[in-house]
C-alpha cells in the first residue's frame, strides 16, 4: 500500500463507524544489520517494520489512541474502534486539536536517497573494519561492539482535514567500540559512531581511526583524587547535558510541573551572556533531520537561548495553545503529545568579552579535568532538580601532559554549569547529536578512587 | 487440533499452524540452514496514566509479527517481519538464507516434523478478559494520585499502569512446538516534593505476571504513603561527601545493582563478546562466601517468570554461584552453541523483532542470618542505600548506581538522609566484599534492557553489607 492508498483505507474506515476526526502517522522500514565477532558474521539481521499510530476525536472532542501494525481492512478498524474507546478517557483538562501549521508548506532536504547494499557487503565492509582496528595496536584484543547497519523509511502525516505530508529516507550508520588489554591492568574500552544517509557517505576509516585513537589513549591511565577540578567539556559532552536537560526549555515538562523553568521563565538570564544554543532539526550536517513532527507541523530553527536568556520554548500543538502562541514542529504523536529537541546548535554569542579566552583544550598548560564523553545518563541525570551526578572517560591535564583517568564520575547542578562558564572555544565540532565547540566550566566535583 | 484444519495459508492465533509452520521450515532446512526457528507473536497491550486528578492518556497498542532464525554452522541470520503470510514468512526464510550466503545445501541436523503442540496457554485464554478494564484502571489510579496529595509540597503526582498481554508460538527444526500466552501488569507512582530551593523525587514500581486480578489487589493506600515519605525524607538532605566507605543496601530493588553489576556477566552473551571476566572462572571463588546467587523463572507471579523461554524451553533454577562459588552461566541456544554452556530456559527478547539472547529472569541473593540493625551496627562510618535508582555498566565492568534514598550510618546507626550518591565500582572487586547478608530476602520487579531489548525481571537481595565501596558525591 502506499501512503495515498492507507489514507484513503483510514477515511472510509473512519466514515463507516461515524468517525469525524482523525490523523494518523506512519511509518515503514527496511533495515538491515550486521555484527562481526573476529572475522566470523555473529549476527546478520533484516527487518520489515510498518506501525501507524490512529487518533480519533469523539463528539465531546476528546482523543483517543491506538498504535498498530495490521495495517489489514480488519487491523484498521479494529484501531479505529480501540481509538474510539480511549476517546471516553481522553484527557478532559487539556484539549487537542490538529496543528494549525499542519497544511503549511514543508521543507525536505534534498539528499541522495540510497539503494541498498545489502547483507553480503555490509558484512565484507564491517570485517574489514573490525580487522583493521585489531591490527592498530597490539593491546586491542577485540571489538566487542561492533554494528554496520542501512535503514530505509517513510513517515507519513495525514488528518481528516486534508492534511498530508510524507517523505522517505535512507539512512547508514557505523560503531566501533574497541577492548583493549595489557597486563597487569583493567581492560579499557571507548569507541567511534559515524553517519551517513548510505554507507558510502560514512568515513569508515575515520571510525577506525578515532576508536583506535580512543582507545588506546586510554590504556595508561591513573585514577584521580576526588575534589573539585577545572572542566573542560568536549562538544559531545556538553551536547549530552544541554540534552539531559533539554526539559528547561520544553513547555510539555513546564505544565507537568518537572521542569526547572515555568511560564514566565522567558526572558530570564539563565547561564552566562556569552551562550547561544539553538534547535536546528533542518540543519545540512543532520543525517536524522524530518522535514515536519508527529502533528504534521514544519520542522523549523529556534533560538531556545539567546545571549544567556531563554528565548523560546519548544511547543507541540496543545501546549502552544496553553501558551497562547504557535507549535514549533517538536512533537510527538500520542494520546498525550510529547516534546522534544531535534538537534542542538551551541555556540558563543556575540557578547563574550568577559570569557577567559586563554582556555583552549590544545594549549592551555594549568591543570583541568577533560571529559570527553558522559555516560550512564538515564540514571544519573535527574532533570526535574537540575541535579547529575555521571560517570565519564576522559584525561587529568597537569603541566600540559594528560593522563587517561581510571574511572570518575562528575557531579553538579545545571543551573551553576550555565553560570560558570568561563571559556567557550572558537572551534565547533560536528557530533552524532548536534554541533558545539569545547565549553569550559569554572569548578565541578568529581569522585575519584582517590 | 490437527494440520488438516487449515483453511488458509495464514498464521492463526489460538489455531493450529502445524502444517504451514513446518513447511516454513523444511523450505528453510532444504535450502542447507542447520537450524530454524520461528517465533510468532501477537500483543495487546494497554496504557493509562493519571497526573494530579486527571487521566491523562490511555493507549492500546497491538501488535502481530514473526522473527525468524536459521544457524548455519556457529554463524545467525535474523529476519524480523509483520507479514504472517505463508508468502511473507517464506519470503523472510529466503533473506535469511540469502544473508548467510549458504551454497552447501548439506545440514548437520534433519528436521523429522513438529513435535505434538505443547501449549502452555491452556489455563490462560480467559486472562485478557479478566484484566481490569479501562475504567477500573482509571478509577483506582486517580484513588493513588489522590492519596498522594497529603502536603502542598507535592507539586507533582502520577500513577501509571501498563498491562502487556502476549501470545506466542514457538517452532523450530528440533522438533520444539510450543504456544503460550504471557500476562505482565506494573503500576507506578511517582511525586515530586518542592519547598524554595529545596526538591525531591519519590518513586515505585509494582509488577506481577499471570495474575490479572493482580492490580485489583494492589493496595495503593500503603504504596502512596511509601513514595511520599520517601520523597519527604529526602526533600531538605544535604549532598553526600564523596569517599570510600562501607554501605549496606535495602533489599528487594537493592538487587539491582547484583543484577547489572554481576548477572550480565554471567549471561552467556558476554562470554561470546569476551566481555566478562568470569568466563574462565567456573568453580572458582568470585565472591565472598556468604553469598548464594540464583536466577530462575519458576517464581509464581513474579515478574520475570516464565511458563517456557522464547525458544520453548522450560525455565530452570540456576544456581549461579553457590558460597562465593561460580556455578553457573545462563545460557539460549546460541550460548550453547558458540560456548559449550547448556541452555537453561533463559533464551528472551523484547517481541518478535529481536532474536532471542541468554537473559536473567528473577534474580537474586539468597538469604543470609543476620537481620537489618546488625548490618547497620557493625559500621561506624558509612551509607545506608534505602532506596537505589537506575545505573549502567561499562564495557569493562564498571558499574554506577544512584541511590534514591540514602542515610548516612554513624557508630552503628541511622543519621541524616543524604542525597545525590551514586555507588561506582566494578563486580569482580565488589562481590569479595559483601560480607553480610540480612534474613530478609524481598524481590522487586523492573525491566532490563539489554541486547535482545526490554524484557520483564525482578531482581532481589535481603540487606546486605559492602565492606568498602566508591560513593560518588560532592
Amino acid at each position: 500500500m502506499n501512503p495515498t492508498e492507507i489514507t484513503t483505507q483510514i477515511s472510509t474506515a473512519a466514515n463507516i463507524l461515524n468517525i469525524d476526526k482523525w490523523d494518523y502517522g506512519a511509518s515503514f522500514s527496511n533495515d538491515y544489520s550486521v555484527q562481526v565477532d573476529r572475522g566470523a558474521a555473529k549476527q546478520l539481521k533484516a527487518s520489515q517494520k510498518q506501525v501507524i499510530t490512529l487518533r480519533v476525536w469523539n463528539k465531546d472532542n476528546l482523543v483517543g489512541i491506538t498504535t498498530t501494525s495490521d495495517l489489514s481492512e480488519t487491523g484498521i478498524k479494529k484501531a479505529l474502534r480501540q481509538a474510539n474507546i480511549a476517546s471516553e478517557f481522553g484527557n478532559k483538562n487539556e484539549f487537542t486539536d490538529f496543528s494549525p501549521l499542519a497544511k503549511d508548506p514543508i521543507h525536505i532536504k534534498e539528499v541522495d536517497k540510497k539503494n541498498p547494499l545489502g547483507i553480503k557487503k555490509l558484512l565484507k565492509i564491517l570485517r574489514e573494519a573490525e580487522s583493521k582496528l585489531i591490527d592498530s595496536h597490539e593491546a586491542i584484543k577485540s571489538i566487542p561492539y561492533n554494528g554496520l547497519s542501512e535503514s530505509f523509511y517513510e513517515r507519513i502525516y495525514a488528518n481528516s482535514d486534508g492534511a498530508f505530508r510524507n517523505y522517505s529516507k535512507s539512512q547508514a550508520a557505523i560503531y566501533l567500540y574497541a577492548r583493549a588489554e595489557e597486563k597487569d591492568k583493567k581492560p579499557r574500552s571507548s569507541g567511534s559512531v559515524k553517519l551517513g544517509y548510505g554507507v558510502e557517505d560514512i568515513d569508515i576509516e575515520s571510525c577506525i581511526k578515532e576508536a583506535a585513537k580512543k582507545t588506546i589513549a586510554h590504556l595508561d591511565y591513573s585514577s584521580i583524587k576526588t575534589d573539585k577540578y577545572l572542566i573542560c567539556l568536549s562538544p559531545e559532552a556538553f551536547l549530552t547535558i544541554m540534552n539531559a536537560f533539554s526539559s528547561i526549555f520544553n513547555a510539555r515538562s513546564i505544565i507537568d510541573g518537572v521542569s526547572l523553568s515555568d511560564k514566565n521563565s522567558i526572558g530570564e538570564l539563565i547561564s552566562i551572556p556569552a551562550l547561544n544554543i539553538y534547535d536546528d532539526g533542518l540543519n545540512d550536517k543532520n543525517i536524522s533531520s524530518a522535514p515536519f513532527d508527529g502533528e504534521g507541523t514544519p520542522t523549523k530553527k529556534l533560538i531556545l537561548i539567546n545571549k544567556g536568556k531563554l528565548e523560546n520554548f519548544l511547543h507541540s500543538e496543545s501546549t502552544a495553545k496553553i501558551f497562547n502562541t504557535i507549535p514549533t514542529g517538536h512533537a510527538g504523536l500520542g494520546s498525550k503529545v510529547s516534546v522534544s529537541p531535534d538537534w542542538l546548535v551551541i555556540e558563543k554569542s556575540n557578547e563574550c568579552s568577559d570569557l577567559n579566552k586563554s582556555l583552549v583544550h590544545t594549549n592551555y598548560q594549568g591543570d583541568f579535568v577533560y571529559i570527553e564523553e558522559l555516560n550512564a545518563i538515564h540514571a544519573g541525570v535527574k532533570a526535574s532538580q537540575g541535579s547529575f551526578s555521571l560517570p565519564f572517560e576522559g584525561w587529568l591535564y597537569r603541566n600540559g601532559k594528560k593522563r587517561s583517568i581510571e574511572s570518575a564520575t562528575v557531579a553538579g547542578d545545571i543551573k551553576y554549569l550555565l553560570k560558570n562558564i568561563i571559556n567557550i572555544e572558537n572551534e565547533k565540532e560536528l557530533t552524532t547529536s548536534g554541533i558545539s565547540p569545547h565549553v569550559w566550566i569554572n569548578e565541578l566535583s568529581i569522585t575519584g578512587d582517590e | 487440533m490437527v494440520s488438516a484444519s487449515i483453511k488458509s495459508s495464514e498464521i492463526r492465533f489460538g489455531e493450529c499452524n502445524k502444517k504451514l509452520l513446518e513447511e516454513v521450515i523444511f523450505y528453510g532446512i532444504s535450502l542447507g540452514a542447520d537450524f530454524v526457528e520461528l517465533f510468532i507473536e501477537n500483543s495487546d497491550n494497554s496504557s493509562v496514566l493519571a497526573e494530579e486528578d486527571f487521566i491523562t492518556n490511555v493507549s492500546p497498542s497491538f501488535s502481530k509479527g514473526a522473527g525468524i532464525r536459521i544457524f548455519k554452522d556457529k554463524r545467525d541470520g535474523f529476519v524480523s517481519t509483520n507479514d504472517l503470510s505463508r508468502h511473507g514468512l517464506m519470503r523472510s526464510i529466503s533473506q535469511a538464507i540469502e544473508m548467510l550466503d549458504i551454497s552447501k545445501k548439506t545440514n548437520k541436523l534433519i528436521f523429522n516434523g513438529l513435535e505434538k503442540l505443547k501449549d502452555y496457554s491452556k489455563s490462560k485464554i480467559n486472562w485478557l478478559n479478566e484484566v481490569p478494564t479501562i475504567n477500573e484502571v482509571s478509577e483506582k489510579l486517580l484513588l493513588s494520585t489522590k492519596s498522594l496529595k497529603k502536603d502542598k509540597k507535592v507539586v507533582v503526582r502520577k500513577g501509571s499502569y501498563a498491562r502487556n498481554w502476549q501470545e506466542v508460538i514457538i517452532a523450530s527444526s528440533d522438533g520444539t512446538y510450543a504456544t503460550d500466552i504471557r500476562l505482565h501488569q506494573t503500576v507506578g507512582l511517582n511525586i515530586i516534593a518542592n519547598d524554595a530551593q529545596y526538591r525531591s523525587n519519590g518513586s515505585r514500581r509494582f509488577g506481577s505476571h499471570g495474575i490479572p486480578n493482580e492490580f485489583r489487589l494492589w493496595d495503593h493506600e500503603k504504596a502512596s504513603n511509601e513514595v511520599y515519605e520517601s520523597s519527604m525524607n529526602m526533600l531538605y538532605a544535604d549532598y553526600v561527601q564523596a569517599g570510600q566507605m562501607p554501605v549496606v543496601l535495602a533489599n528487594k530493588f537493592g538487587g539491582v545493582i547484583f543484577h547489572e553489576a554481576c548477572g550480565h556477566l554471567l549471561e552467556t552473551t558476554q562470554i561470546e563478546r569476551g566481555t566478562t571476566p568470569f568466563s574462565d572462572k567456573l568453580n572458582e571463588k568470585i565472591a565472598h562466601e556468604s553469598v548464594t546467587a540464583i536466577d530462575e523463572g519458576i517464581s509464581e507471579g513474579s515478574f520475570g517468570s516464565l511458563s517456557i523461554d522464547d525458544e520453548g524451553m522450560e525455565p530452570e533454577k540456576s544456581i549461579l554461584i553457590k558460597d562465593g562459588i561460580l556455578k553457573k552461566f545462563l545460557s539460549d541456544r546460541a550460548g550453547e552453541l558458540r560456548t559449550g554452556h547448556k541452555r537453561t530456559g533463559s533464551g528472551r527478547r523484547q517481541n518478535y523483532s529481536f532474536a532471542a539472547a541468554s537473559r536473567m529472569r528473577n534474580t537474586y541473593i539468597a538469604k543470609g542470618e543476620f537481620t537489618k540493625e546488625e548490618l547497620i551496627n557493625s559500621i561506624s562510618d558509612g551509607l545506608y542505600c534505602k532506596s537505589m535508582g537506575g545505573g549502567s555498566v561499562g564495557a569493562t565492568g564498571q558499574f554506577n548506581f544512584a541511590v534514591e534514598e540514602g542515610y548516612l550510618i554513624k557508630n552503628g546507626k541511622l543519621t541524616k538522609p543524604v542525597k545525590g550518591a551514586t555507588l561506582i565500582g566494578d563486580a569482580k572487586e565488589v562481590m569479595p566484599k559483601i560480607s553480610m547478608c540480612g534474613n530478609d530476602l524481598e524481590l522487586a520487579p523492573g525491566f532490563c534492557g539489554s541486547v535482545s531489548g526490554s524484557v520483564n525481571v525482578t531482581v532481589g537481595q535481603p540487606h546486605i553489607k559492602v565492606d568498602s565501596i566508591t560513593v560518588g558525591g560532592r
